[in-house]
């Protein structure tokens, strides 16, 4: 089934942010997705940041910087997003095995280059209740606003990737084709 | 124009380009482990496709948390025991006959030159040291292997690194690759095979080949690779003779496989090794690379020697013989799993795990055991562990803990000492 992307935003300014602080490997013994849902970005030390905090409850989208989701193959980090309805996430880029568990799951994993992921960062900055993202598929377009200002980004995904988004994921996807 | 190892498998198993950059390729192995496989298992059933594509091309081990520790890890290798009696998946392995998934496989000559394998775990990168594509994957692109034997990549462009001169006494295949990730970053390498040539890949053993291709994703490569000789011919011999008439014959066959001359690299790498120093990581990425005399006198809780890196039997016999004659320190505890019970046995009759037990090693089953803080080993807040592993993120044996990766010349020696220690600087 085709999710439903964008909402308030998480913004977390940091590089190589792994799996592991993801969802700690500890969770991994859960069988169900929804198991996992209490323990999203449980270990990820960044100023700040609180993962039981009503921001990440809040959020649908999250803002980051380079080489997002490196380290293990688990899809535990793409599940723990989507059982808390963040479907989306913007970054400078992504560990490979992080951004295809995203597309495999239907689910968003856009890049953008620095300068515009600056730009998003400036949004926050200069926000007190938070960057509002609305993501239009069709067109590859983001809107950001905050009280004071909107600004549009585009952004381009690839025709696979928006292919599996379109079916739902690489399960149904591929269960038609193959 | 010459092709990479890499786009000669990706050409010979082109099931489907249903975008231009998009390659399906068949898969010759879909390999399966207790943690991730249950949930494309569980999702099969609910579709009301629990069917496997190929039962003697799907392989699948307990390896991560075994013996069951609790109840749900229980379930999870209950889940993966029902599902391949089910479907008569002959080379299942259980409690007994278990072992780490990337030093088990190989072993049992399930990989060959020019395969694509795939397995929902990220060090799968590991079997590329026979000349085969290995990508780690998620759940749902293994639940796809499972179901219709293929999976979809970005073809990956190369990066060949070329590693010449003379490896020193006591420096081995992890300070090699240690010493690479840090030059190229934890993300130098994504959406990138990494092609491992020269001299010093050739004088590599099988075990070697797989220490430097198993941490290729710590630089965020799709897989690592290494060019098939004679060296893959002997290893795989026992499982390959029928096949072919004499050993030359198969390296024949194995080196079609072999990068061409001129094949178009995105990088090439050159590092003379030739001086390279025992190599240690220090804070929370595997890319924080240095060499061991500048961490040395750091304090450690335990030393953990094993898994998908360096658990395998040279592993064990670099630790053992720094280890031999000595006690290790009274502040540290000292883990080691043989990666597979073959490893074990093997260690056991040359004399090696006699050494472990004298210096005061704990010695477990085979098993990812304390790499990943899922089961045996965990650290306490604050705690530090040496380790032969391969990733040091931050919590990953346990809530605050540290860890220092490492090869087993250097934890063994750091074992004895209790601190970060290179093992030359130790008198016999």
């Amino acid at each position: 089934m085709k999710k439903t992307f964008g909402g308030p935003s998480i913004f977390l300014d940091r590089n190589d942010i792994n799996t592991d602080e993801i969802i700690p490997a500890k969770y991994l013994t859960e069988v169900t997705k929804d198991a996992l849902k209490p323990f999203c970005l449980e270990d990820l030390k960044l100023e700040g940041f609180d993962p039981n905090g009503s921001k990440l409850k809040k959020a649908r989208v999250i803002v980051t910087r380079q080489n997002f989701g490196c380290g293990s193959s688990r899809e535990h980090a793409p599940w723990v997003l989507e059982v808390n309805e963040i479907h989306t996430v913007i970054a400078e880029s992504y560990a490979r095995i992080f951004r295809q568990n995203m597309f495999n799951c239907g689910m968003l994993a856009i890049e953008l280059p620095k300068d515009q992921i600056d730009s998003l960062f400036k949004l926050e900055q200069s926000s007190k209740e938070g960057v509002e993202i609305e993501i239009h598929l069709e067109e590859q377009v983001i809107v950001a606003s905050n009280e004071m200002s909107k600004e549009r980004f585009n952004f381009k995904i690839s025709p696979f990737d928006k292919a599996l988004v379109e079916a739902g994921g690489w399960v149904e996807y591929a269960d038609a084709r193959y | 124009m010459g092709q990479t190892t890499a786009e000669k498998i990706f050409s010979s198993h082109l099931r489907d380009e249903p975008f231009p950059g998009t390659k399906v390729l068949d898969l010759d192995r879909v390999l399966c482990h207790e943690i991730t496989t249950p949930v494309a298992i569980a999702d099969l059933e609910w579709r009301g496709k629990d069917r496997v594509f190929d039962n003697t091309k799907i392989k699948a081990v307990i390896d991560h948390v075994t013996p069951a520790k609790d109840s749900k890890t229980a379930l999870q290798a209950k889940i993966l025991r029902d599902w391949a009696h089910r479907h008569e998946i002959k080379d299942f392995f259980d409690v007994g006959r278990n072992g780490v998934c990337h030093a088990l496989f190989p072993e049992k000559g399930y990989i060959r030159p020019g395969f694509t394998a795939i397995m929902g775990d990220s060090h799968t990168c590991t079997h590329g040291a026979f000349g085969a594509f290995a990508a780690g994957v998620g759940t749902t692109d293994l639940e796809v292997g499972i179901l219709k034997g293929v999976c979809a990549f970005r073809e990956p462009k190369t990066i060949r690194v070329n590693l010449v001169g003379q490896l020193a006494t006591g420096v081995f295949a992890k300070d090699v690759i240690l010493y690479v990730i840090g030059e190229l970053g934890v993300n130098g390498a994504t959406d990138r095979v990494i092609e491992f040539h020269g001299p010093v890949v050739e004088r590599m053993s099988m075990d070697a080949r797989m220490t430097l291709c198993n941490m290729a994703i710590e630089a965020g490569g799709t897989c690592g690779i290494c060019q098939p000789d004679m060296v893959t011919v002997e290893y795989l011999w026992p499982f390959i003779q029928a096949d072919y008439q004499d050993k030359a014959a198969a390296l024949a066959d194995f080196q079609k496989w072999t990068a061409d001359e001129d094949a178009e690299y995105d990088k090439v790498l050159n590092f003379d090794v030739t001086g390279l120093e025992p190599q240690v990581t220090y804070g929370y990425k595997p890319d924080c690379v240095k060499p061991v005399k500048d961490m040395t006198g750091t304090k450690v809780d335990q030393v953990y020697i094993g898994t998908c890196t360096n658990g395998r039997i040279e592993d064990l016999r670099q630790a053992a013989d720094i280890l031999k004659g000595h006690l290790i320190a009274d502040t540290v505890r000292g883990i080691v799993s043989p990666a597979t019970p073959k490893i074990f046995q093997q260690a056991l009759q040359e004399g090696i795990i006699q050494i472990f037990m004298d210096s005061g090693f704990c010695v477990t089953n085979p098993t990812c055991g304390a790499c990943l803080g899922m089961s045996n080993g965990v650290l306490a807040e604050g705690e530090v562990c040496a380790s032969t592993s391969n990733r040091n993120f931050n919590g990953r044996m346990g809530k605050g803990g540290m860890v220092h990766l490492m090869s087993p010349a250097t934890a063994a020696a750091t074992a004895i000492t209790g601190v970060i220690t290179d093992a030359r600087t130790l008198s016999a």
